[in-house]
């Protein structure tokens, strides 16, 4: 056994396909604008696994404040469950990919509120945007918006204490205010900038952004790593701890590229500031600024 | 069985069950890796008195190791899976975090594992960073020189210790000769440590001795100058024997690596001194593994 070999195993992107390949691909087109808000948490892999087209056609959705059958929704077509494309979405499809544990399901066009909230596996696709609170109390799997996304993404549930504990998410456009509050764990690459008191009250974790943050940043945070590629308007409750080639950041960027696009589209630079706070609440978490 | 003119014995070597983990050691060059992992493989020999078996298993490319560096790959070998964890952390605790730029990796993907970095990570005093990474968690302990980054835990896997073979020679130097030529064959072998100084043992030993608070004692049988006093298994004409002893991760490497080091011996030949190859056995009663050397360079 080569000493490299023992760093790889089967990953999601291969459980995905071999799930694929063993299923069809269930594809569900908008007919027309959602009348109202649809929760579309009870359409993923593991809840529909199992059920025939004409069941799945059956299936009451709430729509505000009234339900409506998806086959009054959407076309359905094909019988496989575990790999679900939507298409002509829209921002008032919410909570899409919420809960789900494995599979995949591909979106093309936007996304409300709550993408891929409370994810536990497979891998959740957006081509357009997502709302709010997209990833929020992400356990797992893969979450990958193509747009941008609004506040408090891989943040905690309203009401809760802790934000995005696991898996990786990933958005190549722009992220709102509040990224990753109260975050555990986990990976998020931002690739365009982040809004007003990202990675505020961070528990622990690493956020990559490729852009510009706003102010308040790590604000209230306890541990976790803030990767930022230029100098953010720091809290003066963080402290310079000098410019370092940390020996994590060799197999971050490794494991980046292993990981094939999107994820290898994110550069992790040689060497970074340290800054370390926020030192108003004890934290010990991390700003690193790429030099 | 001949070969070259050299006698192979009609016997086996005889192998224990071991437990084993591989750690890959890398640093800013390939000199600071080797310094690191010569240390963690000091005084590690034999289970007799060492805790553990080690070696070096081969060097490893920059492309081939998880940061990127120059590395080495060790494997460790030790008799329960309690004191291999035990032999880890203090290995890599004493020889490798005290390493400038070095750190420290599982190289060996498996169920069972191992402690590394989890209990090293205290000495981080509270300020040591978790970080888990595609699935493996890392921890960064602050040091002088800038940070010691361990995985946490390194896989374990069942193993075999204790394949080895004899050469015997008409001197010293034409032993030594046979047993250098053997291990250069073996090292390009992967998945087997020879644990031994430069690979070579002098001084087999026997289960055992007169004196009742040794374990073990020199192998009588095989010292040249106990011939006429002994029962021994060498004739007047043999003034030389070493043994190389060879751990491995299966059985399958450990025959690999016997195959290559006695057909290097052999080359040698009767011309150059070499008598006989034979092995170490407890007649098949102790160990689980037994190494038949005609079946082997069969």
């Amino acid at each position: 056994m080569s000493a490299t070999a023992s760093q790889t195993g089967a990953g999601p992107a291969q459980r995905v396909q071999e799930s694929m390949a063993a299923d069809g691909v269930l594809t569900m087109t908008l007919k027309s604008p959602a009348p109202a808000p649809v929760d579309m948490s009870p359409l993923t892999p593991d809840a529909l696994a199992g059920m025939r087209r004409a069941k799945i056609e059956s299936l009451s959705l709430c729509a505000g404040t009234k339900t409506v059958r998806v086959g009054e929704l959407f076309d359905v077509e094909g019988d496989g469950t575990a790999n679900i494309v939507i298409r002509r979405s829209s921002p008032r499809l919410v909570r899409v990919g919420a809960g789900m544990t494995r599979g995949r399901i591909t979106v093309e066009g936007e996304v409300g509120m709550y993408a891929g909230a409370e994810m536990r596996g497979g891998t959740l696709v957006v081509s357009g945007d997502a709302g709010a609170l997209a990833g929020c109390a992400m356990h797992d799997g893969l979450l990958h918006i193509r747009g941008s996304v609004g506040d408090f993404a891989a943040a905690a549930l309203p009401g809760a204490r802790r934000g995005m504990d696991g898996g990786t998410m990933i958005v190549e456009g722009d992220a709102g205010d509040r990224l990753g509050d109260r975050m555990r764990r986990g990976l998020l690459l931002i690739g365009g900038d982040a809004g007003d008191y990202c990675g505020a009250r961070m528990l622990a974790g690493t956020i990559v952004v490729h852009g510009h943050v706003g102010a308040g940043v790590g604000a209230g945070m306890q541990r976790g790593t803030l990767l930022l590629a230029t100098m953010p308007p720091l809290l003066g409750t963080f402290s310079d701890c000098g410019t370092h080639a940390l020996p994590f950041l060799p197999v971050l960027r490794k494991h980046l590229i292993d990981a094939g696009p999107p994820s290898a589209r994110f550069t992790i630079a040689e060497r970074v500031r340290r800054f370390v706070g926020d030192r108003a609440y004890a934290g010990l978490g991390e700003v690193l600024v790429s030099q | 069985m001949n070969v070259n003119g050299v006698v192979i014995d009609d016997t086996f070597a005889e192998a224990f069950g071991m437990r084993a983990t591989r750690i890959v050691v890398t640093a800013a060059s390939h000199a600071w890796a080797y310094h690191a992992a010569n240390a963690m493989v000091g005084f590690a020999t034999s289970v007799i008195a060492c805790g553990c078996e080690a070696g070096i298993e081969r060097e490893l490319a920059p492309d081939a190791t998880p940061d990127g560096r120059p590395g080495l790959a060790v494997l460790i070998f030790a008799v329960s899976k309690d004191e291999l964890a035990k032999q880890v952390v203090n290995r890599v605790g004493q020889c490798v975090l005290t390493a400038p730029t070095s750190a420290a990796f599982s190289g060996l993907d498996a169920e069972e594992r191992v402690d590394l970095g989890r209990k090293l990570r205290y000495f981080g005093d509270g300020f040591q960073v978790s970080k888990l990474i595609g699935g493996r968690r890392y921890w960064r302990i602050p040091v002088m020189d800038g940070e010691f980054l361990c995985e946490e835990t390194t896989g374990m896997t069942r193993a075999v210790g204790g394949g080895n073979f004899l050469v015997l020679a008409d001197g010293q130097a034409q032993a030594l000769r046979a047993c250098e030529a053997a291990i250069s064959a073996m090292r390009s072998v992967p998945g087997v440590v020879m644990p031994f100084p430069g690979g070579i043992v002098r001084s087999g030993s026997k289960i055992g001795s007169k004196y009742k608070a040794l374990p073990a004692s020199t192998n009588d049988g095989f010292c040249p100058t106990l011939v006429g006093v002994t029962r021994s298994a060498l004739t007047t004409r043999t003034a030389a024997v070493l043994e190389i002893v060879i751990d491995g991760l299966t059985d399958a490497d450990v025959r690999a690596a016997m195959r290559a080091g006695i057909g290097a011996a052999c080359a040698i030949g009767a011309a150059g001194g070499v008598q006989r190859i034979t092995a170490g056995n407890y007649g098949g009663k102790l160990g689980k593994f037994q190494f038949p050397l005609h079946d082997i360079l069969g």
